[in-house]
């Protein structure tokens, strides 16, 4: 049998805690987000990559990559900072491909969300969660 | 308009017609998110870059709305398509009403 050390049962308890303990959860204000967007229509499951780290040290600024063939424009969300909405790409007549990197700010841990509304109109979804170790939103 | 801004692309200086190319941007801003305090406990206002545009001989490219969320030094990357020889103009509009621009001539060949 295995034993169980003070010191294991306090790996045990921080992995414990983050697991269960710390994403942001969504709110109202992130429904009404992503309702502006889309008017509420259904979003499909694929069509949209987002690419997002696992864990990012540094949640003043974060990399990410958007990218959605034959989509008009992506929007960005952070469900767990202060104000959700982080950017919204629209894609001209010239733009090779429908997909764009930037940095962006995460408060803490949470799901970052890429929404696509494709050109003809429907919506895709795509989300990855971030763990943050140092939050990017000051005070 | 906001002190020290600088705006910088890299874009090749030649393609093929028709080609994709990759347009990297940056442009020095401190993007003050309107959530951070001063050593008073005051709230600094948010002063942020909140729309940027890359054009193509008069025909868009890529039209970003940026929230406070996009970090400080906003950068961007994506790709474009070269019909023929030209001129992208890149421009960022200020929350303050300030407009930064640049442009990069590209050649074909």
């Amino acid at each position: 049998m295995m034993q169980i050390s003070r010191r294991n049962a306090m790996f045990m308890g921080a992995g414990a805690a983050l697991a269960f303990g710390l994403p942001l959860r969504a709110t109202a204000q992130d429904i009404e987000a992503i309702t502006a967007f889309t008017g509420g229509a259904d979003m499909a499951d694929s069509g949209v990559t987002l690419t997002a780290p696992e864990i990012a040290e540094n949640g003043n600024t974060v990399p990410i990559e958007v990218s959605a063939d034959g989509a008009a424009e992506i929007m960005v969300l952070a469900l767990g900072n202060p104000t959700p909405n982080v950017a919204t790409f629209k894609f001209g007549p010239l733009a090779a491909s429908q997909a764009a990197s930037t940095r962006i700010r995460l408060a803490g841990t949470q799901d970052v969300v890429a929404i696509a509304k494709m050109e003809d109109g429907s919506f895709a979804k795509a989300s990855s969660t971030v763990k943050v170790t140092i939050g990017g939103c000051g005070g | 308009m906001a002190k020290g801004v600088k705006p910088r692309v890299k874009v090749p200086k030649s393609a093929a017609a028709g080609e994709a190319i990759t347009i990297k941007t940056l442009i020095s801003h401190k993007m003050e998110s309107g959530q951070r305090k001063d050593d008073d406990g005051n709230t600094i206002p948010r002063s942020i870059i909140n729309r940027f545009t890359c054009d193509f001989n008069g025909q868009n490219v890529i039209d970003v709305k940026m929230e406070p969320a996009i970090s400080t030094n906003p950068y961007f990357e994506f790709e474009a398509l070269v019909p023929e020889a030209g001129e992208f103009t890149f421009t960022w509009y200020d929350d303050d009403g300030s407009v930064y621009d640049t442009a990069k001539k590209i050649s074909i060949g």
